[in-house]
């Protein structure tokens, strides 16, 4: 009775050190994930002020051996050979129609490639990957744990234990030893503020968990601080934001196709999309804020001063730091102006906002 | 002491001379994690038992409450509107929802009491 016959959670190496420390565990991407420690709340705001760690091992970690940037041109839209080694990029797996098949990270590694995608998603980036590009050596990195530490303290609680981490850039990646635990460490996060994610051996993960929250600026934080986090950072989630309906021009990341594969292409659905770069996109995901206080979902309708539907939020949500409810959605290009008047619709009733510009917070990337 | 019923939906009320009053258990605020906003009834509508009569916006997502009697909602409390964290800190106190005058007190014997209610949620784990 009521029996679910889904495969059994994962767990990644940090599980009984969430446990441990009252973590709220609930199933996400295949994982039973921390969702919060001591309360989204507090632990968004104490992101925004000092510093969080957050687990990201269900992540996937994989790496491509060899002198692979060529190659991986052919299947995202980032400048890969133009990648200096120890640089790290933000990019994205196209489809033939122009859709996202993930976002992901990209670090030159020199003799490798080192790829981080989203938990949900690596199965799929790790067979599109081997089906595309055959003559490499391609790896989960099953046996390795990824942390985040994000914040503004981040820097100084990391350079305590890693002083060579005080010189790293916005972007950049290094191998260091944080403590006696060797580590690959990159100046980069999703929260809108300065901060590094952290990976290292699964073996050793909980000892290098420790040792962050033993300092006195670092508080554990779960998936729902890192949700309320990135919406404010106007950051998009795959699944929500992006996937494989919406090309790069709709969801804004325009930014993220270099000048050089914008004149040459040669990704999936470069057609497409380097069209849409010239002639606009159908819709365009903008940044919305709620005059009241109610939060308006995922799914939301939105419609604009006269009433039409011309849209649908994919992400909202109250917003700790801003102090009130923000949503971001994908609307017809009439309407995309900062300043446009729109309704969102919440339980059958029109709630007023306002397009605005994103990240609906100051950035504070340290670059 | 006045005696409190509960649903199995994680609503409590207060009955006393004929007026319920009526908000979500520490166990449901706990589940909801930090409330951030609550949509109350208007006063003077009529509910019924078992539909839904307010909304809790936790950060995380919206949830429905249901009226644990039926009755005309004649008192709402205002001061979430300013400090829905109330809810989390004093559930079955400041955190209080809205107040209705009871149409059917019989509906009560359908409710859980105290002892009950612990027992729901030991049998929940």
């Amino acid at each position: 009775m009521g029996e679910q016959a889904d495969a059994p959670l994962k767990r990644t190496p940090l599980y009984d050190l969430h446990c441990e420390l009252g973590a709220k565990m609930v199933p996400f991407a295949g994982y039973e994930m921390p969702v919060q420690f001591k309360g989204i709340l507090s632990e968004h705001l104490h992101a925004r002020e000092k510093a969080v760690l957050f687990d990201v091992s269900h992540m996937g970690q994989m790496r491509i051996d060899g002198e692979a940037a060529d190659a991986l041109e052919s299947l995202v839209v980032a400048d890969v050979k133009g990648l200096p080694v120890g640089k790290v990029r933000y990019t994205l797996f196209t489809n033939a129609a122009g859709g996202i098949i993930d976002d992901l990270m990209i670090t030159q590694g020199g003799y490798y490639l080192m790829l981080v995608v989203n938990a949900a998603r690596k199965a799929v980036d790790f067979a599109h990957l081997r089906d595309r590009l055959p003559g490499f050596d391609i790896h989960l990195l099953n046996d390795m744990a990824l942390l985040a530490l994000q914040g503004p303290a981040a820097a100084s609680v990391l350079s305590r234990l890693a002083p060579a981490s005080k010189v790293m850039l916005f972007m950049t990646s290094e191998a260091l030893k944080i403590g006696d635990i060797r580590c690959i460490v990159s100046r980069t996060g999703y929260t809108g503020e300065d901060g590094f994610e952290i990976s290292c051996a699964a073996s050793e993960a909980e000892a290098l968990a420790r040792m962050l929250l033993a300092e006195p600026e670092v508080m554990p934080a779960g998936l729902g601080a890192r949700d309320t986090l990135r919406l404010e950072a106007g950051l998009c989630l795959w699944g929500n934001d992006i996937d494989e309906t919406t090309t790069p021009v709709e969801a804004g990341l325009n930014w993220a196709i270099s000048r050089r594969r914008r004149e040459e292409g040669g990704f999936p659905g470069d057609e497409i999309i380097l069209r849409q770069l010239f002639d606009g996109a159908p819709r365009k995901r903008v940044g919305i804020r709620l005059a009241g206080k109610v939060p308006a979902r995922r799914g939301s309708r939105i419609l604009d001063g006269d009433g039409r539907d011309i849209g649908v939020v994919t992400s909202g949500g109250y917003a700790p730091s801003v102090g009130g409810p923000i949503a971001m959605g994908y609307v017809t290009p009439a309407v995309a102006d900062v300043g446009t008047s729109v309704q969102l619709v919440v339980r059958d009733k029109p709630l007023q906002g306002e397009v605005v510009l994103m990240p609906f917070i100051e950035q504070r990337y340290v670059k | 002491m006045l005696p409190v019923r509960f649903t199995r939906e994680h609503e409590w009320v207060r009955v006393e001379d004929g007026v319920g009053t009526i908000g979500i258990t520490d166990f449901a605020q706990g589940q909801l994690g930090d409330v951030v906003f609550v949509e109350l009834p208007a006063i003077d509508t009529e509910i019924a038992r078992g539909v839904q009569a307010a909304v809790v916006e936790s950060v995380k997502a919206a949830s429905e409450v249901y009226a644990p009697v039926s009755g005309t909602v004649i008192a709402i409390n205002d001061s979430l509107a300013d400090e829905p964290g109330q809810v989390n800190g004093d559930p079955q106190g400041a955190g209080w929802f809205f107040k209705v005058r009871l149409s059917d007190p019989s509906e009560l014997d359908g409710l859980m009491d105290q002892a009950a209610y612990e027992a729901f949620l030991r049998s929940l784990d």
